[in-house]
Parts: structure tokens; sequence; C-alpha cells
């Protein structure tokens, strides 16, 4: 009897969180003219493509997509390298400025984004990034929150592997890249999801800094679709369907390494 | 010559952290510091005011409404939140409940779609002729189906609460099951041995088991509600909806520095809001007394 109540709970709240993404896709195969007369699920015979069609033909989607692309790429891979490489040193150096650097980071944690704001859009005026994908790469290069995460993953590498290395003629670089690296795959998969989660998403600062439609990201044009081509709901969900694809997918391809970076932080710490 | 690359090698590793960091980080924190002293219309005309940029947010009626819109949010979010997620958690975490897996992935699936395109989604769910949510209020509950969750001033931020519950739950929940799983099991048998009830378990041997965690995500969703912009502005616009109803702290500061042009300012706004935030957590940790416990 408890047990069943335990799975009546579980499932019900399971088809709240699952019912709006299916309505998701479920929308993204409606007609315009159906989203009133079904406000569900049409019979299937009326579902269409034409949504997803107009999108590539009529909207400038696939331009948003590949901005978007772009942008998520070369922000996880320049974070990425960056994040390892800070997290590396301070893991397993000992040297001069490190409780700064530490102290440092944690200060900047703590500081709430939205403060930066304006002194950020003042200094990409200056150095003419307005309105530029290197607007939104380069402010980004480095994850202090990544740093960490790579710092608490490389305590664990035993010294005894770098000892190693060196005696065979390793140079420090060469160590973290070819030792180091390799052993910290799990961390590396759950960083670039985290990573590629948050570009992906972000739009307060894209929506800031870009002006040119055919510069815009995903989450700047979709939305801005809205207004231009209005009421084409079918559209906006298949696009919306469309541009939360990659995010699963990289889910699926990571969700171990995924849920245990996630945590890594909270338990121990 | 090993030792010598050893020795400078940490800070070569460091370098691009600490040049970004002061590019990226140090500059603009206190150039928004100097910024919040001074009336500004774009990045180029600035003229130094002082203080006045704060004496006048504190005298500022639409400030004082996001300030209140921001902590029913965050109020509402956080009371909502965490019990749900802690409660799924604690059922998730039975031994004998099967498809533990399949249920976690589904909680936590909302997650996926991120913050941005939940809110392009639930702009139509919330939809008053053909959403789904009055759709479902008008099949299970007979409510009428014309409800406009986004244009009347009382039911906005309930609307942003239900959109940021269904989108978090199921995060907040995975640090709970961590925290869960963490506790020492051994723990619960010796208090089944002295006679513990479940509720005298859960307050004497889960509580305090999970208590960082607890703490972690209650001090980590109140600044992260307080920084509440992208539901508010994708569903309802620049105007923030009637009667301003969904207008937040970070809103109000985008209008003004970036629609008004008024950098300083939004500096201003930005350090009250990040003064606002520091205080609840200093508050929240006090009231946990996890400063103590460190010392």
């Amino acid at each position: 009897m408890r047990r069943m109540v335990v799975y009546t709970l579980l499932v019900l709240f399971a088809l709240l969180c699952l019912v709006p993404i299916a309505w998701l896709a479920a929308s993204a195969f409606k007609a315009n003219a159906d989203f009133h007369v079904y406000p569900v699920l049409p019979p299937v015979d009326r579902l269409t493509l034409a949504n997803f069609t107009s999108l590539f033909t009529q909207m400038p989607f696939l331009r948003f997509m590949m901005n978007s692309f772009f942008v998520a790429g070369a922000t996880v891979i320049l974070q990425l390298f960056f994040s390892s490489l800070g997290g590396f040193a301070l893991a397993k150096y000992d040297f001069a400025g490190k409780k700064t650097v530490m102290g440092v980071m944690l200060a900047t944690m703590m500081i709430p984004g939205p403060v930066l704001l304006a002194p950020m859009y003042e200094l990409i005026y200056h150095m003419g990034l307005i309105d530029s994908h290197l607007g939104l790469i380069v402010p980004g290069m480095v994850n202090v929150f990544g740093m960490f995460l790579f710092r608490q993953s490389m305590l664990s590498v035993p010294d005894e592997m770098l000892q190693a290395a060196r005696i065979d003629g390793c140079n420090e670089f060469q160590i973290f890249w070819h030792v180091v690296m390799p052993v910290s795959r799990p961390i590396v998969g759950a960083f670039c999801l985290i990573a590629f989660m948050g570009t992906w998403n972000s739009f307060l600062w894209p929506q800031i800094i870009l002006q040119s439609s055919d510069r815009f990201t995903l989450p700047i044009g979709l939305n801005q679709m809205i207004g231009v081509y209005e009421a084409d709901y079918g559209a906006m969900m298949a696009g919306t369907l469309l541009a939360v694809l990659p995010v699963v997918a990289l889910f699926f391809l990571l969700q171990k390494e995924f849920i245990a970076g996630l945590t890594k932080g909270a338990v121990k710490g | 010559m090993p030792l010598r690359t050893a020795r400078t090698a940490p800070y070569l590793f460091l370098a691009p952290f600490v040049l970004s960091f002061l590019i990226f980080g140090a500059y603009p924190i206190v150039r928004s510091v100097m910024l919040s002293f001074y009336i500004t219309s774009g990045p180029e005309a600035q003229h130094f005011v002082g203080l006045d940029n704060y004496l006048h947010l504190l005298q500022d009626p639409d400030f004082w409404t996001a300030v209140r819109n921001t902590a029913t949010f965050a109020l509402g979010s956080v009371l909502l939140q965490l019990p749900l997620s802690l409660g799924l958690a604690l059922l998730l975490n039975r031994a004998d409940i099967r498809g533990r897996n399949v249920f976690r992935f589904i909680f936590f699936s909302p997650n996926l779609m991120g913050l941005v395109f939940s809110a392009l989604l639930f702009m139509l769910i919330l939809a008053p002729r053909f959403g789904l949510l009055n759709a479902a209020l008008h099949a299970l509950f007979g409510l009428p189906s014309t409800t406009r969750w986004l244009s009347t001033p009382g039911l906005v931020m309930p609307a942003l609460i239900m959109v940021a519950l269904w989108l978090y739950t199921g995060f907040n929940m995975v640090y709970f099951l961590a925290a869960l799983q963490a506790v020492d099991g051994e723990l619960y048998e010796a208090a089944t041995i002295d006679g513990a009830g479940r509720w005298a378990q859960f307050r004497h041997v889960t509580l305090p088991g999970i208590r960082p965690v607890l703490i972690f995500v209650v001090v980590l969703s109140t600044i992260g509600s307080f920084q509440l912009f992208e539901l508010a502005f994708l569903l309802l616009g620049n105007s923030s909806g009637p009667d301003q109803a969904g207008l937040t702290i970070v809103m109000y500061l985008y209008q003004n520095g970036f629609l008004g042009g008024d950098l300083g300012y939004a500096a201003a706004i930005g350090w009250t809001l990040a003064l606002m935030v520091l205080l609840l957590a200093l508050v929240q940790l006090r009231i946990t007394g996890t400063g103590k416990e460190a010392r």
C-alpha cells in the first residue's frame, strides 16, 4: 500500500516533467491553424513538417544555429584548455601566490554577474567588439568554476605518475597534456557538457551586445522571430525543439560524467 | 633544468586565468564601482554625481517594485522547490523503488531544455486560448480556459515561480540524492535499534547528514533567484508585464543601462543587488550556524 503511494507520487511528478516537453514535440508538427482547434494533440494525419521547412526556407534559422555552434564550440574549447591548465597548476604545484589565486577565484564567484554588465559593455565597446562573436567568446575564455572542478579532480592524480613522467624526460606541459589530461577524461566530459549548456543557453550578454540579425545566436534569434513572424507558433516550437536537441544529444553522450561532476563539489565541500 | 621549469611552470599555466581575470574581472569590478558614481548616456558621455545614483535608487518606486517582485519570486521558488526536491530525493533514495534511474532522468530532463528555451516553450503553454495549461485546467477542473497568466498582474509571479519549479526541482534533487547516498547507513541501523521511528530518523540522522548540501542548495537557489532575468524578459518582454508585475532587479538594471543608456545607474543597481545577495547569504549562513563550525 505504501509502495503504491510512493509510485503514484513519482509517476505524477514524472508526468508533470514530461508533458510540457511532449507538448513541445507535438506542437512542432502542428499546423498554425490547428493550435486553436486542438490545444493538446491533433489527430496524427493532421501533423505536418511545414514548420521545419519554413524555419529553413523563410527564416534565418540555419544562420542562428551555425552562429550558436560557432560561439559555443569556440568557448568550450578555450575554456576547457585554460581551465584545465589552471586547475592543474593549482592541484599539483606549490608556489608563491597560490593562496591568493584561490582566494581571488572564490571572490570572483561570489560577485553576481549582472554587477559587471555595465563596465563589460563599456569595455567591449572600447575594444570595438560590439555586435561581434568575439565579444561573446573573449570575455568568457576562462571559467573559474571549471578551474575548481579540474583542481578537485586532479588532486587525486598520484604524484608518482608525474615523477615517473619527469624521469622519462617529459616537460611540465607534456606531463599535463599526455599524463594528467588522459586520466581526467571523466571530468573533461562533465566540464564540456556544463560549459556547453551554459553557453548554448546564454541570453542576457548576447542580447546586450549583438545587433545584426545575421550574428544572432539561437536564443536571441528565436526570441526575435516571435516579433517578426508574429503568431507563427508552429515554427517557434519547431525551432525550440531543434535548439534543445544538441544539448540532449551531448547529455546522453556524457550523462554519467555529468552527474558525478555536478555533485563532486557539493558533497565533498 | 627540470627543476627550473617546474618552478616557472605553474605561473605560465595560470597566466591565461590571471590575464583574463585582470581584464574581464578586476578591471570591470573597479570600473563598475566608479561608474556607479556617474550619470552616463551610452559609453561616451559621463557626468560625476557622487552618491546620487544610490540616493535616487532608494527613492525610486520602480526599483522597490523590482525588489518586491524579485523577493516574492525567490521566496516562492525556494519554499516550493526545496521541500519538493528533497521529498522526491527521499522517495528515490529508497532501495525498494524500481526504475530509480529512469525517474531520476525524467525529473532532471526539464533542465536539459535550459532556461531560455523553457521560457519560449512556456510562452505558448501559458497562452490564454490554446495554451496547454488552460486546456489542462479546463479538462481536469472545468476552469475557464481564458485565464491570461501573463497579462493579469496577480498571476505573473505565480506563473514565473511555476516555470522555475518545473525547471529546477529535478536539478536540486540530484544534489539531494548525492547527499543522501553519502549518509552513513550504519547510523540508520543504530537508530532503528534505539527504536527511532521514520520521522525521528529523518530528524536526527538524515537532516544532520545532508545539512551542508541543504545549506549549499538554499544559498545557491536564493542567489540564483535574485538574478532572475531571462524568464521575466522572455515571457513578458521589455515592458515587464502589466503594472510592472514582472519587473525584476536585473530587468530594471537592463532597462536603465541598455535601453535607457545610463550605465552609471545600472552599475548602482548592480552593486545594490550584490549587497542584498551578500547580506541574504550571510543571514542564511548565520541562521543555519554554518560559520561557527568552520571556526
